[in-house]
């Protein structure tokens, strides 16, 4: 199981597609649980861990009147008041904090930071190798890469030239503020420059921890489906930008454009699109431009065929 | 996928502001669009508690829905989940508000005053 996380823990409701109304009690009744009540009630959601689902039963709350005392023994009578406390505390606060601290560093040093999510092999490495290569002469450029194991990519974004640290997150997956933070630490970005944050290939958690980026580009390929907008529609709404890459295949797949186009509109109506081909460098000049734009460097780039 | 990470942060805020005190009832608010299942929060809760002041405790979850605008028709309504579109005229096309949060609202705890030095007081007085 992901320590940082909880990938991969066995929570899984399991929604049969027959039309049947007794499948509609799975997991849909999510409104209040005690824990106690949840381990009872909701076990077969947890198909994986049968074996520990019941270890952990509480016990009565009566924790200190259980003893006997001979005659003669003085004792300590504890009475028990309970006390409310209102607290609105963020769960994530402690991220979002670090995540606000690295917002206004970057800031200041106007610093265009990106954060790229996507599954595992939509093309993310490659389509910073290319960028990375393409805009050496434009802007300063430094590179965050999060997987959780091996330096491979960091390796590949090295061979461009560009300073870069690896993010090794164990199990964990997704970076957190702090990992960022480390990382810029490390880079010491320049002013006036871009920061590309390679995110770990996965389309869920990422969605949830703000790293201080300005935007999030979620990147899918057309060699993937083109519902998969509305499969993690979590992901599409947190992020700003969507590149669809590997525009060279489209001939010898059956993505549809604009129907991927359409269903992460339905769900982020202001999300701005880039088709392109990191591989053949077809729309990466629109790409580009709008990198430089943003940075507020001039002049249009001309992407290499 | 990311609630064993978010039930430790409930625990180790409360365990934080408990300062030792046994706690016996967490309130926290999920929004339905914050990408939490607050049935895998309250299956890892218990185990997360264990052997902190949170241990017992039982964990309330209150979800609340986003508060939405459509672009097209103006209407305001609430969802549940990203993918539902107006209710009155079918646009996706929207402006959502909330639903996203993930606070501890409030914790209970018991306070332990030793009765003994209650009535020593009381006879002294």
């Amino acid at each position: 199981m992901c320590g940082v996380c909880g990938c991969s823990s066995g929570t899984v409701t399991v929604t049969k597609m027959d039309i049947g109304l007794e499948n509609k009690e799975q997991g849909g009744d999510s409104h209040t649980y005690s824990h106690d009540d949840h381990h009872r009630d909701h076990s077969h959601h947890h198909s994986h861990d049968h074996e520990h689902g019941h270890s952990h039963h509480h016990h009565d709350h009566d924790h200190e009147h259980g003893h006997d005392h001979g005659p003669g023994h003085s004792h300590t009578h504890m009475h028990r008041a309970s006390e409310s406390v209102e607290l609105e505390a963020a769960i994530l606060g402690k991220n979002d904090k670090l995540a606000a601290e690295n917002r206004g560093w970057l800031k200041a040093k106007n610093i265009l930071a990106l954060n790229l999510v996507s599954s595992p092999g939509s093309g993310k490495t490659t389509l910073l190798e290319r960028t990375l290569t393409d805009l050496k002469d434009k802007i300063p450029m430094a590179v965050i890469e999060g997987d959780q194991e091996t330096l491979n990519d960091a390796e590949r974004i090295r061979a461009t030239g560009t300073a870069c640290v690896q993010v090794n997150t164990g199990t964990g997956c997704h970076l957190e503020a702090d990992m960022v933070q480390k990382g810029m630490e490390q880079l010491d970005p320049q002013e006036n420059s871009l920061l590309l944050i390679e995110n770990v290939g996965n389309l869920v958690c990422p969605a949830l921890f703000d790293l201080g980026e300005r935007a999030k580009v979620a990147i899918l390929s057309v060699t993937e489906g083109a519902d998969k907008p509305a499969k993690y529609p979590h992901m599409i709404a947190a992020s700003d930008i969507l590149v669809i890459n590997k525009i060279d295949l489209l001939p010898y797949v059956t993505f549809d454009v604009d129907a991927a186009i359409q269903a992460a509109r339905d769900i982020n109506p202001d999300i701005k699109v880039f088709q392109v081909s990191a591989t053949s460098g077809e729309g990466l000049d629109v790409w580009y431009d709008w990198l430089l734009a943003e940075i507020g460097v001039s002049g249009t780039t001309q992407a290499a065929e | 996928m990311h609630e064993l990470g978010i039930t430790r942060n409930i625990v180790s805020i409360v365990a934080e502001r408990a300062a030792g005190r046994q706690v016996t009832k967490v309130v926290v608010e999920i929004g339905k669009l914050s990408a939490i299942m607050p049935d895998a929060v309250a299956f890892c809760f218990d185990v997360c508690a264990k052997g902190t002041p949170l241990e017992g405790a039982t964990l309330e979850i209150v979800e609340v829905m986003a508060d939405a605008t459509c672009r097209d028709c103006g209407e305001q309504f609430h969802l549940a989940t990203l993918l539902e579109p107006c209710p009155k005229c079918g646009s996706k096309s929207l402006d959502r508000k909330g639903g996203d949060d993930l606070i501890i609202k409030q914790f209970e705890f018991l306070e332990e005053t030793n009765e003994d030095a209650i009535e020593q007081t009381r006879e002294a007085s």
